[in-house]
């Protein structure tokens, strides 16, 4: 359906006020299929307030976004049918407490795209497999480790088969040790051609997986380019200086 | 002192008012039973109601509102009274021709759901938002998240206080005796008038403690067993 031109996601003057704080000013961005964006940037910059515009977590005053060719911010979308198509995953993980990991997985599945349990439990099992969790189906999050409960996340996401993925900083609540197990997922995700927005302070990773880097400021994006440009070679002082206080915290 | 033991602790009467005061008291038990469920449901339901978002649904949260204010504003005697006394005077087809039974299962159940409506509506609130958003983003609707993901969890957490709920519920069956259920409190009181003995008093009372004590007990096995697993999460 959609022209060959035309980008996946594209968001056009977009602003974003919680009373009189304006989180996100007039952003323009746009994301290609199988592109992968990097949003980086200090807390409260304006990363996740993006990315849940894009799903309608938060409604947009001013600006338009359009998902697969379709303008979503004029109110007459249909949210549900858009959130089929856009997987999310939270930094808290937000795993449903009282559902095993099986049932977790496969909610979605069947009471959305009306899945039968049984074909629900089998797409299930092959992703659970794929990241090597398949004997946690029947426990309960609480005993799972941070990082495996992440990638339970991920995969619970993916079990609606999306065409877009948000990632919201999804290791920033992980101990070190755990962060890398995440990150593999995601970097087998991008290299299958996911499309995916991944705000995140993991830079290094940004810049390996990334198509596109931007670097939000004060909900402006002050600066967007390949990985390369941003971290070799800044143009604003901004981030420099974002840059160097992350380089001097040891963690590019 | 001699007195006293023979009013209250004559083990005569006690024997003697046993089986009426025992007929009677399951008559508290079927009471408590049918107006157990509905108040379990209907509160529920409510609840719910009162939660809802946007503006279409205002009239029918201000009516909930409304309700829970009343009903929990007014003692159970004088809602018993106006149903069980009130409404057959009306000679209102079919309302005001059932039993008293019925007149004071419905009652017991206004005043109730009340009650049980603000505890489902404290478990709802302390599911965190995140549980809905998480369910919201996956494409369930809003119905459907409630059902599968907040409500399971927020009536999980209220049990202990609905079950302290149900103990009050059990006791204030009794009240219902005053408008014509001859039940347990309604025997002893006609022995007591009969005899001039109050012991049968002490046999309902018996009966009552019998029903709520075990309640009660199980009540603080599944705080106790909460809080062990709450323990183990924060390890």
């Amino acid at each position: 359906m959609s022209a060959p031109t035309q980008h996946f996601v594209e968001l056009r003057s977009v602003t974003k006020r919680f009373g009189d704080n304006v989180v996100l000013k007039s952003v323009d961005l746009t994301v290609d299929e199988h592109e992968v964006i990097c949003l980086i940037g200090a807390s409260g910059s304006g990363k996740s307030t993006l990315l849940r515009c894009v799903n309608l977590l938060e409604k947009v005053e001013e600006g338009t976004i359009a998902v697969d060719g379709q303008t979503i911010t004029n109110g007459k979308v249909d949210i549900n049918a858009l959130r089929r198509k856009i997987g999310i995953v939270f930094q808290a993980y937000n795993l449903f407490p009282h559902m095993t990991v099986m049932e977790n997985v496969t909610l979605a599945p069947r009471k959305v795209r009306d899945l039968s349990k049984h074909s629900a439990e089998e797409e299930a099992s092959e992703l659970l497999g794929r990241i090597g969790l398949l004997d946690k189906r029947d426990e309960y999050p609480d005993r799972l480790s941070g990082g495996q409960q992440q990638r339970v996340a991920i995969v619970r996401a993916l079990a609606m088969n999306p065409k877009l993925m948000l990632l919201d900083e999804v290791t920033s609540a992980l101990d070190p040790q755990l962060v890398s197990e995440v990150l593999n997922l995601i970097r087998q995700l991008a290299g299958s051609g996911m499309t995916m927005m991944i705000a995140t302070h993991e830079m290094s990773f940004a810049r390996e997986v990334a198509d596109k880097v931007c670097f939000l400021d004060a909900g402006v994006i002050l600066e967007e380019g390949a990985p390369r440009e941003i971290f070799s070679s800044p143009r604003e002082e901004r981030t420099r200086e974002f840059l160097a206080r992350i380089i001097e915290a040891g963690r590019l | 002192m001699r007195r006293v033991l023979d009013a209250f602790f004559s083990p005569h009467a006690f024997r003697q008012s046993l089986p009426d005061v025992w007929a009677g008291f399951q008559l508290n038990i079927k009471l408590m039973v049918v107006a157990e469920i509905l108040v379990l449901a209907l509160a529920l339901g409510i609840a719910i109601v009162r939660g809802l978002p946007g503006r279409p649904a205002g009239p029918l949260r201000a009516l909930a509102v409304v309700y829970t204010d009343f009903f929990r504003g007014t003692p159970l005697i004088i809602v018993a009274f106006m149903i069980g006394l009130g409404v057959p005077g009306l000679r209102i087809h079919p309302i005001s021709y059932q039993s008293n039974f019925v007149y004071g299962v419905a009652a017991l159940t206004l005043v109730y759901t009340a009650y049980v409506t603000e505890v489902y509506r404290a478990g709802i609130e302390s599911v965190h938002g995140s549980q809905r958003m998480a369910a919201r983003s996956l494409g369930l609707t809003y119905g459907q998240a409630m059902r599968y993901v907040v409500l399971p969890q927020a009536v999980r957490r209220v049990v202990p206080p609905l079950l302290n709920d149900f103990v009050g519920l059990q006791k204030d069956t009794a009240i219902i005796g005053t408008i014509g259920v001859i039940e347990a409190q309604q025997q002893a009181q006609n022995f007591a008038s009969s005899f001039f003995n109050f012991t049968g008093y002490l046999v309902a009372a018996v009966f009552f403690i019998f029903m709520t004590i075990p309640l009660a007990r199980f009540t603080d096995h599944l705080v106790a067993q909460r809080e062990r697993r709450e323990r183990a999460l924060a390890i």
